[in-house]
């Protein structure tokens, strides 16, 4: 499918986040080797050199890294995808959070009501 | 070396100046727009560096050359308006640029006319706007040029047909060489550009990375220049 961009923020840095998920979820599989920038590029429909850029972040994260004349890889390291992956689940928590308050529930409701409706697949019963 | 540079560029019409002193240098490999409103001087600088105006005063250097043959090579123009005999047929067409441009590739147009199911034997006049721009935007991006300026490909086309030229543009120029963009639209392509070129009044009031700029006003391309052209 193809993404959709905001074109209030950096194209690179929505990149960024769209291929840490990617990672995380496991989409691309630690130790995967990654297409080449222009196919990458392609598939997103984004400008390459805006893809290199968002790469470039991701190598700094250490989220991917790159074998000499090879081409770039997903990292070997769990520990690491974990810990991003418990960030990411961090803002969503919060974010759940944060519009259950909004409406006026509580924290205490709101586990509940995440057990309660939120079935069994994690997915709405509604 | 850049590809394109412009030193004090002047372009006077009947005494009215349309170009001020445009001062601007355009690098290898990069996606440009150069955005403006209508009548802001966009095509004038874009005949200019295709050689089909003189300048008034000041200079254009393409690869360090004065503007000639050697630069019409390089360079693939997508007009404004279009030049094509529209009494030909497509591959009288093709024909045609084979024999001009040295470095048209007739296979990948063939191709690429294949993808949108357009017959090589149909006649130009016989086809919809958006498909004789759809066909004029395959010749210019088959051709392995260093430099790609297109003048306002986007302009009267459904959306539909946007999404073929902006991928067909992605997908089709040649690495490490570079797109200039002229519109107005600006919304529809901001994505795809490394680099903007603000416009008006015949000068250059603002360059800069696109996504720089959208980081420091934290807003679009197209809210950025909304506002610094409020008219």
């Amino acid at each position: 499918m193809e993404p959709i961009f905001d074109n209030e923020r950096p194209i690179y840095i929505q990149l960024v986040e769209m291929i840490r998920i990617d990672i995380v979820s496991g989409k691309f599989e630690k130790g995967q080797r990654l297409p080449s920038v222009r196919e990458l590029a392609l598939t997103m429909k984004v400008n390459p050199n805006t893809m290199q850029k968002a790469l470039a972040e991701l190598e700094n994260e250490k989220l991917i890294y790159t074998e000499r004349t090879n081409g770039k890889y997903v990292t070997e390291d769990e520990a690491l995808i974990e810990k991003v992956k418990k960030e990411l689940a961090q803002e969503k928590v919060n974010q759940y959070l944060r519009s259950m308050k909004s409406i006026g529930i509580s924290y205490q409701t709101a586990v509940k009501y995440l057990q309660e409706l939120g079935g069994e697949d994690g997915i709405s019963k509604v | 070396m850049e590809l394109v540079k412009c030193n004090n560029l002047c372009k006077e019409f009947d005494q009215k100046q349309i170009l001020k002193n445009i001062n601007l240098s355009i690098s290898k490999g990069k996606i440009i727009g150069l955005l403006g409103k209508n009548g802001t001087g966009k095509t004038t600088l874009i005949k200019l560096i295709n050689d089909l105006l003189t300048p008034t005063s000041g200079e254009i250097l393409i690869n360090g050359e004065k503007p000639g043959i050697h630069s019409k090579q390089i360079i693939s123009y997508l007009p404004e308006r279009t030049y094509l005999d529209k009494d030909m047929k497509v591959s009288q067409v093709l024909r045609f640029f084979e024999e001009f441009y040295t470095n048209f590739r007739k296979e990948k147009a063939i191709k690429l006319l294949k993808d949108l199911d357009l017959k090589i034997d149909a006649k130009i006049n016989k086809m919809s706007k958006g498909m004789q721009e759809k066909l004029q935007l395959i010749l210019v991006m088959s051709r392995d040029a260093e430099l790609y300026i297109l003048d306002e490909p986007l302009g009267g086309v459904d959306p539909a047909t946007r999404d073929y030229i902006l991928d067909t543009i992605l997908s089709n120029f040649k690495e490490g060489a570079s797109v200039v963009i002229s519109t107005h639209l600006i919304s529809d392509i901001e994505r795809i550009l490394d680099e903007v070129i603000f416009i008006d009044q015949g000068e250059i009031v603002l360059t800069s990375p696109a996504d720089e700029l959208r980081q420091k006003e934290n807003a679009s391309i197209d809210e950025i220049f909304r506002r610094c052209f409020k008219c």
